[in-house]
């Protein structure tokens, strides 16, 4: 398959574009964020999105979904970080999606996200970093499991209604046997949210799981062999934060790009000024690499290929560095202006922190890449 | 099985049965790329394996078959170029004809002109150079100096040019000269000629790494036929560019190493050894690595997309500068760390231990990657121009 979109990708990208830009541009982020809204995204932007296919983007159509791939869904996720517009499509569309398929879980919660009624939250990391460390337990009780223990950086956690739990049925910490993943509804008795706006003004829950009683049947997949949903989760959801920072980085190169064809200093405009075009040029290049990377992962994934692990890592990490650039030399070629609140260019570096963040940063995924080589 | 993978499983097959062992090692120093030409200097396998390529129109498995070439679609010269790297083959012919020259004469050639160079380049037979550089034109190319006086059938050429590879080596040269003083780019002619031709010596230059590849190269009174010129006179610069482009796209690819695991990583190993958690025993050595390995990875997936995209005719036309720019800047550091991963062993000139200095030598090379075919601030200029559109001073 050439590196490059076919004609549908490419076509679904145009609707997309056009559809973001005006459906959720930055503005309507600012709008929520001035608006100190507690959900944090728009349930009608939301609904919208349903109607349009993309909550099922990643859903078989014998499921009543698009039946498309990591491809297409990390061309709506680029234009959702171009356009910075808050929405749980990445955690319920693309992480949660991919690690129901195909268990008994997937009818139970399918149509509710096809609908654009249903979102999903991802309760994976533990820690301030994101690591491989599952210390939360499930311990059998009556014909189900009790949880215990704690989970962080839950986008949407405090409003989702169905929250995907990584817990330890077996073995200790660090293992990567022993996992189970589960399927937990937000009304489970004795699971306590508490909502924390970041950086960026979108909100991310620390989750306390007090003994949280579930049935058997909220086992995604298999009792102790939760790191094969678990992995999918994680692949898809590195790819999508990738595609997602592609669009944060792209859209601050863009924004920079146009400002320095119009800021006017000592009489000429300052992207003639080479020390500023070589900057500028620089970026691009990083940004170009970085969104091979991205569709590289995104097809290897697709194609079922084993070396789309490795892919996927790459592109996390180098989207992550490409992104961190472009929001640098946004904020710096802005001058002044580029620190103020009122103007665009700030959200953009805060946004990018945070997915730079999501599912192991830069150093995480260079580190994963040197372990699976053997050094 | 739909075509394709025949011709993968055909291919596979045909390159256990033709590519000697020899050439399946890594290239260890100069010696090891094949170059041919009139004066060729083989080494075992070499011949053998270029031959057996060319025969196929393989070393240049895209051209026409009528130019010797193989006439294989895009996605069949991918698999051929995958198939290659999987059994680490060597490059079968190191050729400016190849990577420079061949695409300005399919461009911009006549049909006698094509037929008359373009089978001998895949065959290997004319090893060629390129006389572009000149003493007061680099970077600013278009201010050359070397004269062609119209003599009627031929052009009488005068001047000197500069840093130009293998001259010394060269059987042709391809040339741009002046052919009219009053216009700076509309007065450049591009032509061909022997090298072997009267008038026109050579005289090799030092360089940091102690090799001698490049030469001074003078011209007094050559008689070059008006047959030679490619393209009308007074157009070479079309010429000159499109060329550069190709150079570009060729030297972006040294940034890249061949399919599978970093050389790189395995000399490490071997200096500073593992600890217990097998990871390198030096830990910012091991995160330089890692993180230049991000950006290799990557770089070799934008390399990949790049030439699908040029394929495709999708490719903007100054992206190869930007490919240039960052293969060879990533190359320069590749060889970076390879010297910090050698520590001392890697400093040695002349043992026989260390092949002549190979990694040394190699290391220093590299610095001329982001000078050679337009420094890295001429491309970034090209870059923030002609694809950021931003404005001129
Ligand atoms: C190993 C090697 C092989 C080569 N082989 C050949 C060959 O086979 N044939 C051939 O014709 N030539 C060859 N060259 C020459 C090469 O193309 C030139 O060296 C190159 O174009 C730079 O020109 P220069 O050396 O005159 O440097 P200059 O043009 O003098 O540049 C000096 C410095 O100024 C910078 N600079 C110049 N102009 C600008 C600008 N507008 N904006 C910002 N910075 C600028 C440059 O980037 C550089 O850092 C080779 C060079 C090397 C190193």
């Amino acid at each position: 398959m050439p590196l490059y979109l076919n004609d549908e990708q490419t076509m679904l990208r145009d609707t997309t574009r056009d559809f973001v830009a005006e459906h959720a541009p930055v503005s309507h982020m600012r709008a929520l964020r001035d608006a100190k809204d507690v959900t944090g995204f728009s349930r009608d932007l939301w609904k919208s999105f349903a109607e349009m296919g993309f909550t099922g983007i990643l859903i078989g159509e014998d499921q009543g979904g698009l039946g498309l791939g990591h491809v297409e869904a990390g061309v709506v996720l680029e234009e959702i970080g171009r356009n910075l517009s808050p929405s749980p499509f990445l955690s319920t569309a693309v992480a949660a999606v991919e690690a129901l398929k195909g268990s008994a879980q997937a009818e139970r919660w399918f149509p509710g996200i096809i609908a654009g009624e249903t979102v999903a939250a991802l309760a994976i990391d533990e820690a301030a970093k994101h690591r491989g460390t599952v210390a939360m337990k499930a311990e059998r009780s009556g014909n189900g499991f009790k949880l215990s223990g704690r989970k962080q950086f839950v986008t949407h956690g405090h409003i989702a209604d169905l929250i995907i739990v990584a817990a330890r049925t077996a073995g200790s910490a660090d293992d990567e046997q022993g996992i189970t993943l589960f399927a937990v509804d937000k009304s489970a008795a004795n699971l306590t949210s508490e909502a924390e706006r970041l950086a960026d003004s979108s909100l991310a829950a620390r989750l306390t799981f007090d003994g949280v009683e579930v049935d058997a049947d909220a086992v995604i997949g298999e009792v102790d062999a939760g790191s094969d949903p678990l992995n999918r989760l994680l692949r898809a959801g590195r790819t999508g934060a990738s595609a997602e920072l592609l669009g944060v980085g792209g859209g601050a190169m863009d924004l920079t790009v146009n400002y320095l064809k119009e800021r006017k200093q000592f009489g000429a405009t300052i992207g003639s000024f080479q020390a500023l075009q070589h900057r500028a040029a620089h970026l691009y290049s990083e940004m170009e690499v970085a969104r091979a990377a991205v569709l590289k992962a995104a097809q290897l994934l697709d194609e079922g290929d084993e070396k789309a692990d490795a892919a996927v890592s790459v592109a996390k990490a180098m989207t992550a560095l490409a992104t961190t650039l472009s929001v640098q030399e946004g904020v710096q070629m802005h001058g002044g202006i580029g620190m103020t609140d009122e103007y665009d260019i700030g959200f953009y570096m805060k946004r990018a922190r945070v997915l730079a963040e999501m599912f192991g940063d830069a150093n995480f995924h260079a580190d994963r890449l040197a372990l699976a080589a053997g050094y | 099985m739909t075509d394709l993978d025949t011709f993968r499983t055909e291919t596979r097959a045909w390159l256990a049965a033709n590519c000697p062992p020899e050439m399946r090692e890594p290239v260890r120093s100069e010696k090891d790329a094949t170059w041919g030409g009139r004066n060729p200097d083989f080494q075992p396998g070499q011949k053998e394996w270029m031959d057996a390529m060319a025969s196929r129109g393989w070393t240049v498995p895209d051209w026409p078959k009528a130019y010797g070439g193989g006439g294989l679609s895009p996605a069949e010269t991918k698999i051929l170029r995958e198939e290659l790297a999987a059994i680490k083959a060597r490059n079968p012919l190191n050729s400016f004809g190849i990577s420079m020259l061949g695409p300005a004469l399919l461009k911009y050639g006549t049909e006698e002109q094509k037929l008359e160079h373009l089978p001998k380049i895949a065959r290997g037979e004319i090893r060629w150079c390129q006389g572009y550089s000149e003493p007061n034109a680099g970077s600013d190319l278009a201010s050359l100096a070397t004269s062609a006086e119209d003599k009627g059938d031929y052009y009488l050429v005068n001047g000197q040019k500069v840093w130009t590879s293998y001259a010394d080596k060269a059987d042709w040269i391809f040339c741009l000269v002046r052919t009219d003083k009053t216009n700076k780019q509309g007065g450049i002619s591009f032509v061909l000629f022997d090298m072997a031709s009267e008038g026109v010596s050579t005289k090799p230059i030092l360089l940091i790494s102690g090799y001698s590849p490049f030469c001074e190269t003078f011209f007094d009174n050559v008689k070059v036929p008006k047959a030679n010129r490619i393209h009308d006179e007074n157009k070479g610069w079309d010429v000159a560019k499109y060329l550069l482009g190709h150079e570009r796209e060729m030297i972006s690819g040294m940034g890249l190493a061949s399919t599978g695991r970093n050389p790189l990583i395995d000399g490490a190993i071997a200096t500073v050894g593992l600890d217990h958690d097998g990871k390198l025993a030096d830990p910012l050595l091991r995160a330089s690595i890692a993180l230049f390995e991000v950006r290799a990875k990557a770089f070799g997936m934008m390399s990949e997309r790049f030439i699908d995209e040029l394929k495709a005719g999708r490719a903007h036309p100054a992206q190869p500068s930007m490919m240039k720019y960052y293969g060879t800047e990533l190359n320069k550091s590749r060889y970076e760390l390879m010297m910090a991963a050698g520590g001392s062993d890697s400093l040695e000139w002349e043992s026989e231990r260390s092949s002549g200095g190979g990694a040394a030598r190699a290391w220093l090379r590299t610095k001329a990657n982001s000078i050679e075919g337009g420094t890295s601030e001429i491309q970034l200029n090209i870059i923030a121009k002609r694809i950021l559109d931003l404005p001129s001073a």
